[in-house]
């Protein structure tokens, strides 16, 4: 009885037949991360650069980063949806609170770990501390900032799914249709969920090559 | 929006509304929550640790280690209660309720509970696992009484990140199950529009508060588990509060 539950789990052919939604929801779903990431990311810069230059205010950055991150993304979502509605801008101001709190520990952790005798080499050499910064230590502390990229898309790719509930998405809304309908439909369920694990592992590697291609000097892999 | 706000106070000041037996209550959601994030939670210690610890002390399954926390991020929370469910739903004796959710939290809180106990056992200084040898502990003493309580503290602080990561989860449950915890507030708010928009803010702000507060108690007893100094390396103690803590 389980076996022949089995077979219907998962149909091929509404795959075949939905191709083109299926692709859209895929788009969605990688507009939605990548807005969140690249605003979470210009977000962390300013901050980061703030903690270096305060020392002081690092902590209580990091902080309301984890206050942020520790806030359920459903309860965040909720509470914007009064103000902002059902909409893009609702999905993507929570999906980048996520990102903060691992992107500016990430930022400030590699430039920290910059040997000070390299920094004290580039200011014996004349450099200037905005090209301190931009051509010495951003470049060697790019592992760690992509391994934080790394974890903090991997993570939004995972919460997009649940801005189904708002009316987005992306791949998560066939998750939420999937058992919405009656009777269920598992294919749905078991394409929404295993896109959208493919889309984040595919978002790893990619942004793991892209290291590869900026950083073609350091050879070691950076543990996360 | 000061519409919006007077709601919200309305809500919390029915009267009904701190009921425990009453399922619109919040005592009852937040005993629910709690049951479901803290059965869920004691389930992956259970699991993990042991597993982590035997494997990481053997220096087995390396790759394995740094794959199960990649893949663990990977996994989108949602799909995965929803697949547990779905599961269920072929199984006939159990009920959709409880443990397909409960299922679901475990197979999240896993990852980092078994990543940190695995990192931090394994990067236990070799030299003191040695001295351990050389005044004769049993490998049973080693990894019980040298290895464990000196990776305590990384341990804790997985146990905490997937604690709280467990509680958040607990309310996406509600979209699925009629179990939810303070997640139900949430979905059913958004199920009516825009007259539950208190009901939803309302639920918002008691499950961030709940997170939040899981996370202080969780705080506190990472003081209470890891001595300072790590002077007392009397294990005993050690070992049963990291598996109470969850």
């Amino acid at each position: 009885m389980i076996l022949l539950a089995a077979a219907d789990l998962f149909d091929p052919s509404w795959v075949v037949r939905n191709s083109g939604r299926i692709l859209e929801a895929t788009w969605e779903h990688i507009v939605l991360t990548v807005l969140s990431v690249v605003i979470g990311l210009l977000l962390s810069c300013a901050l980061s650069i703030v903690a270096l230059r305060r020392r002081r205010l690092y902590r209580p950055i990091l902080s309301a980063g984890s206050v942020l991150y520790t806030i359920p993304s459903l309860a965040m979502f909720a509470l914007l949806v009064p103000f902002t509605g059902f909409s893009m801008t609702t999905a993507v101001i929570a999906l980048v609170t996520y990102t903060l709190l691992i992107l500016v520990k990430n930022i400030v952790t590699g430039i920290d770990g910059v040997p000070s005798e390299i920094v004290e080499a580039a200011i014996g050499m004349g450099y200037e501390p905005r090209a301190v910064l931009l051509r010495v230590q951003l470049p060697l502390a790019l592992p760690v900032i992509v391994a934080g990229i790394r974890i903090a898309t991997v993570t939004v790719i995972g919460l997009v799914t649940v801005t189904a509930l708002i009316g987005l998405g992306g791949l998560g809304r066939f998750i939420l249709s999937g058992f919405r309908v009656l009777p269920i439909h598992p294919t749905q369920i078991l394409v929404g969920t295993f896109a959208s694990i493919l889309l984040a592992i595919t978002g790893d590697v990619l942004l793991l090559a892209l290291e590869r291609v900026l950083t073609p000097w350091s050879t070691r892999k950076v543990a996360t | 929006m000061s519409g919006l706000w007077a709601d919200v106070i309305g809500w919390f000041g029915d009267a009904s509304r701190w009921s425990v037996s009453d399922p619109s209550g919040i005592g009852y959601r937040v005993i629910e929550h709690l049951t479901v994030s803290t059965v869920a939670m004691l389930i992956a210690i259970a699991l993990a640790i042991p597993t982590a610890l035997v494997l990481a002390h053997h220096r087995r399954a390396e790759a394995i280690a740094s794959a199960i926390v990649n893949l663990g991020r990977a996994v989108p929370s949602f799909g995965l209660i929803v697949v547990f469910w779905l599961v269920a739903t072929y199984i006939p004796t159990v009920s959709p309720r409880f443990w397909p959710l409960v299922g679901a939290l475990v197979a999240l809180a896993i990852p980092p509970v078994f990543t940190n106990t695995y990192t931090s056992v394994r990067d236990v200084d070799a030299d003191i696992v040695e001295a351990a040898r050389g005044m004769g502990a049993t490998e049973h003493a080693v990894m019980f009484r040298t290895e464990l309580p000196l990776a305590s503290p990384v341990i804790v602080a997985g146990v905490r990140l997937a604690y709280v990561q467990v509680i958040a989860t607990t309310a996406i449950g509600a979209i699925v199950t009629n179990g939810g915890g303070l997640g139900r507030y949430i979905v059913d708010g958004f199920a009516i529009g825009r007259a539950g928009h208190a009901m939803v803010v309302s639920g918002a702000l008691l499950l961030g508060v709940l997170t939040l507060a899981a996370d202080r108690v969780l705080a506190a007893a990472e003081v209470l588990v890891v001595p300072t100094p790590l002077r007392e390396i009397s294990t005993v103690r050690v070992e049963g509060v990291t598996g109470a803590a969850g």
